[in-house]
């Protein structure tokens, strides 16, 4: 018997969205220069809001309040610096479902997501760097700040991102101008007003919106003595190119296209589930995804058979809607790219399948798509596709698994599903990833550095080590 | 009864564990500080780098995955052999940098010091980057740092040998193999360190040392797809923006000039640190 789900919608009431929104520089909302722009939402293609465009004059006045504020900031006592920190992540709780609600809007993403993942993650980051904005000294990459921090985050965690990027810019006595995402501005610019509610001295956070022309401003700007960005490895290419004979550090937290390893040991039920969070949670919109699972061969078909069963258990639709596993896709671009490779997916010989699953009428959707039959030289097993769709390749030995795995430019992540502890950190050891998941998959948490080897970028967020980015190297 | 002519030393290239000759047959003369002929050193081409790549990606699995204690005497035995090579040394610095048999000497003792410093780094790099993290979840959680990969040296144009061994040490005591552009200037203590190196169970690969060219050279290294990290300490500033523009292709971890090259204070940990990656693994905790 089927027991259909009633709706059970979360209330979009707690949010109230502005007809405009324009730019936050030195702690306050200021016209930008540039033509506005629209940002919808992506579940019904609904304008919410306008907003302004920074160009290369704004961001050059956004530069100049953080290198103003940068003094006073700098000179307060790291326990001061802690106290406003604090106080961020505190009024993030208290405004925790709006933010989750605003974001799921925005983004598309599922309010299960944005109200149990995104936001008490945000929370707890500014909560982690505000306690080490006064044990500096104790972290070993000394205590003075770079100075103004130019940072440009992507669009498939808007506020997740924004507290990897500024918390512990600030912790360390940085000041920020941040370039939320054209498609996903609101929550950054929630959080100015959060800003302003901490009484955070004006200058110190500045939020300038617009496209990758206001971003290159950013990144360009002869002032910013720090480059912080996630996104693309295509983006990221072309800043680390720009800043090449400058003195600017730069983090950069680009692409991914992981190996998800199951073993003929592995508890099956379990390494189902972690498939399924590793490539269909926030709608394959992540870029540690495991995008290619590498099955044994000895168990693939009894692997896929359960994992088939349990993505027709998957519910797409209204990401407001509390039961709604998979939301919208973030864009039409987004849409258009995943629906590009998935095509190139069967034109190239693989097997594509997808549960049954009615699309809503309005908004950017993609079913969660399954290719098996997939070669090495496909694209769909080399470029990162950014969307709910699954490479299968399969392997016979540990060491063949290790050569699949690591045969990508990326290096961000990896995830092993094996019971024999001794192989697992035998696998562990061996691919070249950043982050390895044994046993589970995408999870994330403050104390935990996070960041890729080779083309997935350098330097790393969260953790004592997220703070060497926004330190002076002590030589 | 005339004086017994001397035989002369060859200086080839390092590549793989052996000594070829520059695949291209180019050479150039060196000559020391007052301007005296030395020797012919071999001048690499872009065939020879790439080879030194391809040498230096196969010695990565088997450098990278030996202990950190076998790594650390190794380096230590390189400083023994050094030692026991002393005079050879004071005597190719004094004619390269004509400083007087005592600074030479001075200069040559440094070198092995510094190697036996880095040697006691092997084992203990991984305690200080490394760390234990307590996540909000029953997720046992630990980061370590491992090597790069593959990373080319732009050795600097002073202290052929002092100089030299303080940027190659710190790259391959955590694990990095790599290829080094020696000094252009004064490459002969490179060739003659390589032998030091040829004889201190160091695995062939591991080090590759071009003489030649580094204006030439240089971008080549840059711009290789299988060069994981850069380190610039020896390139002006003209070449040293060209190389990290070109770098940016597949992201190599750039070590720009500028650092300390005061190479008698004390280096820090920063040229290790340069070149080192954070692995990050999560395990879940339950019964």
């Amino acid at each position: 018997m089927i027991f259909e789900y009633a709706p059970a919608p979360e209330s979009r009431d707690v949010v109230d969205i502005r007809p405009s929104y324009g730019l936050f520089i030195n702690g306050e909302f200021v016209d930008g220069s540039g033509t506005p722009f629209k940002t919808i939402n992506p579940a019904s293609e609904e304008t919410l809001a306008e907003v302004a465009t920074a160009t290369e004059a704004d961001v050059d006045r956004a530069v100049q309040a953080a290198r103003k504020a940068f003094g006073v900031w700098s000179a307060l006592p790291g326990s001061e610096r802690a106290k406003y920190l604090f106080r961020i992540a505190r009024i993030i709780q208290e405004r925790a479902r709006e933010l989750a609600v605003l974001e799921s809007i925005d983004n598309g993403k599922p309010i299960r997501e944005s109200r149990d993942v995104d936001l008490p993650l945000v929370a707890a980051h500014f909560f982690y760097y505000a306690g080490w904005a006064d044990k500096l000294q104790y972290a070993g990459y000394g205590t003075t700040p770079l100075g103004v921090a130019g940072q440009v985050i992507p669009w498939n965690f808007p506020l997740l991102m924004l507290a990897w990027k500024i918390a512990p810019a600030l912790a360390c006595g940085n000041t920020v101008v941040l370039k939320p995402a054209e498609t996903t501005p609101l929550t950054a610019l929630l959080f100015a007003e959060i800003c302003q509610q901490a009484d955070l001295p004006p200058g110190v956070v500045n939020i300038v919106t617009g496209a990758g022309e206001t971003g290159a401003a950013v990144v360009g700007h002869p002032d910013v003595d720090k480059v912080a960005f996630t996104g693309s490895t295509e983006v990221g290419r072309l800043i680390a190119k720009s800043v090449a004979g400058t003195t600017k550090k730069v983090t950069l937290e680009l692409g991914g296209k992981a190996a998800n390893i199951v073993f003929d040991d592995a508890a099956l039920d379990q390494a189902v589930e972690g498939i399924v969070t590793g490539i269909f949670f926030n709608q394959g919109h992540v870029c540690c995804a495991g995008s290619r699972l590498l099955v044994q061969e000895s168990i693939a078909e009894e692997l896929m058979a359960s994992l088939k069963r349990r993505l027709s258990t998957l519910r797409l639709g209204d990401p407001l809607d509390k039961n709604t596993d998979i939301g919208a896709i973030n864009s039409a671009a987004q849409l258009a790219k995943i629906r590009e490779l998935s095509d190139s997916g069967e034109g190239e010989g693989a097997e594509r399948w997808s549960p049954a699953c009615a699309l809503p009428d309005k908004g950017f959707w993609f079913p969660p798509t399954v290719f098996t039959g997939v070669s090495q030289s496909h694209r769909i097993a080399r470029e990162e596709i950014f969307g709910p769709v699954l490479s299968v390749l399969t392997f016979r030995t540990p060491a063949e698994a290790v050569e699949k795995a690591n045969n990508t430019p990326y290096g961000l992540s990896a995830g092993v599903w094996t019971e024999k502890a001794s192989r697992m950190l035998w696998m562990a050891s061996r691919l070249r990833a950043g982050v390895v998941w044994s046993n589970t998959f995408n999870k994330f948490d403050p104390t935990s550095p996070f960041g890729g080897f080779k083309e997935s970028g350098y330097g790393r967020e969260g953790g004592r080590h997220g703070l060497e980015a926004y330190l002076k190297e002590i030589s | 009864m005339s004086e017994r002519l001397s035989v002369r030393k060859t200086y080839k290239l390092y590549i793989g564990g052996a000594f070829p000759r520059s695949e291209s047959g180019r050479s150039y003369a060196v000559t020391g500080a007052k301007g005296e002929f030395l020797a012919n050193a071999s001048k690499a081409s872009r065939k020879d780098l790439r080879d030194a790549v391809t040498a230096a990606r196969k010695a990565f699995p088997g450098w990278s995955s030996a202990t950190a204690y076998n790594r650390g005497q190794i380096l230590y035995r390189i400083a023994e052999m050094l030692e026991g090579r002393r005079a050879q040394f004071v005597s190719e610095v004094a004619e390269a940098d004509g400083v007087s048999g005592k600074k030479a000497g001075e200069l040559v003792d440094a070198a092995v010091d510094r190697l036996v410093w880095y040697a006691g780094w092997s084992d203990k790099i991984t305690s200080l980057r490394g760390s234990a993290n307590p996540v909000a979840g029953p997720y046992f959680n630990l980061s370590t740092p491992e090597p790069t990969g593959v990373v080319g040296i732009v050795a600097p144009p002073m202290g052929p040998l002092f100089g030299l061994v303080s940027v190659i040490a710190p790259v391959i005591v955590t694990g990095n193999t790599c290829v080094v552009i020696a000094s252009e200037r004064a490459p002969l203590p490179s060739i003659t360190l390589a032998e030091v190196l040829a004889t201190s169970d160091l695995p062939g690969g591991v080090v590759n040392i071009l003489t030649g060219s580094a204006a030439e050279m240089a971008p080549w290294m840059a711009g290789h797809m299988d060069v994981n990290g850069l380190d610039l300490t020896g390139a002006d500033a003209e070449l040293a923006q060209k190389c990290e523009e070109l770098a940016a292709e597949n992201l190599k971890r750039v070590l720009r000039p500028g650092g300390k090259t005061d190479w008698a204070a004390d280096p820090g940990t920063a040229r290790m640190t340069a070149f080192l990656e954070t692995k990050t693994v999560w395990h879940p905790i339950g019964i």
